[in-house]
């Protein structure tokens, strides 16, 4: 549990239904942690939102694909896909479809999945069971990583629970997978349900063409997935109440490093980033920068930065993206350089080892940007560094090494100060500093821990 | 682009043996690995006919020609939660 979620201060808004659904920063999936402090059960969950109106025909179920799209619903997961265009296309697959929640959050800046999956299940089970009559599938998975025990089991609980009054249309499985990092990207989670490795598969086909049990299969983050739940109950109009017609809804973010209460909130779409730290009570100290995107993402000038509206649209123009809603305020004293070529050694040892950018040009890259922090390295090296990390985008199988491409530019960018005096005196006071970025401590996976 | 094809590597596949640049090297470069990398512009005529005959002769057949017009979304980016 984050801080936020257990923080004390904010005043807990009572509420039944839709009309009660704006609580503190508008919240809506953690409306009943707000209204009560704890998790919801199936009880409290129907009390306040009701049974999950499922479609009972092909032609209700098409409108609720509709709903989807009108909403503008986009995937939570880091993607910003469309969701409505993605139920319709494996609507329309051939053969039966497959729906695959993730809950795998293998993020390490992230929580707001697991927190989702803790406090409202039942949305999360409502979104799954909703998703797979809208598509037509007869089995939906939900993929959770194999180091939250109690989780999974707590789920099942919830999925039993359903099953005694015949909630749900159709079966829902709980599944624990290995926890690497590329174990979360959607071709990893098919590879495993089909009996392989947590890795991830070359592409064509997409999952949505050719998924688990070479079905047609929707993958939607657990997050997006409770959002639909709470469309099909009130509808797109309703959904487009929060955010901006061209970012709609809101959005769970964790927010972290240099704040006064960091944690798991929920905001509006469209708010500007520094108003979004002010909800976790905003900078603790002075800032430097701002990581967007988590490892997979985007550092940007904490200055420039605040201003900008939290949507896709407005954080494309900067090369980044709302992506899991991850934001790590780094303050001014931290050395950059530092906290990224610790990311950077984490991402090299989480490569999935198939693709030779990711075996071979990754790690380079790694021991450059550790060169860069902690030695004495030259100015040419700094080139070969910009090379290599240019060469690593669009050359493996999933996107892990385009993300630790994007990650490596834009820190070179965003650190450049540090990059000169690094260059011209060597490590940094900071460079040895406790880290600000909670880079884990995971050994690169053994050839066996991928099943 | 209906009609069109561009080249495309199962990277899982390709293991650097690095014949497709010597028989594309218009296209086709090796980084300080030995691994392709690719020049995305669309193929047609003898460009075409020379990628055939690269594509024939990868080693591991992870080289490929993709139909310029199947992109659906295939370029979204990785879920990462």
């Amino acid at each position: 549990m984050t801080d936020a979620v257990i923080d004390g201060r904010t005043t807990p808004q009572a509420g039944v239904g839709r009309e009660g659904m704006l609580g503190p920063y508008g919240s809506r999936l953690l409306h009943g942690w707000y209204a009560t402090g704890g998790a919801a059960d199936l009880d409290e969950h129907l009390r306040r939102y009701g049974p999950p109106p499922f479609p009972r025909t092909a032609d209700a179920a098409d409108r609720l694909v509709r709903a989807v799209e009108d909403a503008g619903l986009t995937g939570r997961g880091g993607a910003a896909f469309p969701t409505g265009r993605k139920l319709r296309t494996v609507a329309a697959g051939k053969g039966t479809a497959v729906v695959v929640a993730n809950g795998m959050e293998s993020e390490p800046a992230s929580r707001k999945d697991e927190t989702l999956l803790d406090l409202a299940p039942h949305l999360v089970l409502d979104g799954a069971a909703l998703a797979a009559a809208a598509v037509g599938a007869d089995v939906a998975h939900l993929c959770l990583p194999r180091t939250r025990r109690d989780q999974a089991r707590a789920l099942r609980e919830a999925v039993e629970e359903r099953r005694r009054p015949g909630l749900d249309p159709v079966p829902v499985l709980v599944h624990e997978l290995p926890h690497h990092y590329v174990s979360s990207e959607e071709t990893s989670l098919v590879r495993w349900l089909n009996g392989g490795d947590a890795r991830p598969l070359a592409t064509p086909p997409r999952p949505f063409e050719k998924g688990v049990g070479r079905r047609p299969t929707l993958i939607d983050n657990v997050e997006t997935l409770a959002h639909l739940a709470l469309i099909a109950r009130y509808g797109p109009g309703w959904f487009r109440g929060a955010g901006r017609p061209d970012a709609a809804g809101t959005t769970l973010v964790t927010l972290s490093g240099a704040l006064r209460t960091p944690g798991v909130y929920e905001v509006p779409m469209g708010r500007p980033l520094g108003e979004v730290l002010d909800i976790a009570g905003g900078a603790a100290e002075p800032l430097g920068s701002v990581l967007l995107g988590g490892f997979f993402g985007s550092w940007l000038p904490a200055g420039g930065a605040l201003r900008v509206p939290f949507a896709k649209q407005d954080l494309a123009a900067l090369g980044a993206g709302p992506g899991a809603g991850v934001i790590v305020a780094l303050p001014a004293r931290a050395c950059g350089l530092a906290e990224a070529a610790r990311v950077l050694g984490y991402l090299a040892a989480q490569s999935a080892r198939q693709c030779g950018p990711c075996r071979l040009g990754l790690p380079a890259v790694a021991a450059d940007f550790a060169d860069l922090a902690w030695g004495r390295p030259g100015s040419e090296s700094l080139w070969r560094l910009e090379d290599r990390a240019g060469l690593l985008a669009g050359r493996g199988a999933c996107r892990h090494p385009d993300g630790a491409s994007r990650f490596a530019a834009t820190a070179l960018r965003v650190f450049a100060d540090d990059v000169r005096h690094h260059l011209s005196f060597g490590p940094c006071a900071a460079a040895g500093d406790e880290p600000v970025l909670p880079v884990p401590d995971a050994p690169a996976p053994d050839e066996r821990e991928w099943r | 682009m209906a009609g069109t094809y561009s080249l495309g590597i199962d990277r899982i596949a390709c293991d650097g043996y690095g014949l497709c640049a010597e028989l594309l090297p218009e296209r086709i470069e090796l980084d300080e690995w030995g691994y392709p990398v690719v020049a995305s512009a669309p193929l047609a005529g003898d460009a075409l006919r020379h990628a055939r005959r690269a594509v024939a002769a990868c080693p591991a057949l992870a080289l490929r020609l993709d139909r310029a017009t199947e992109r659906v979304p295939d370029r979204q980016p990785a879920q990462r939660t």
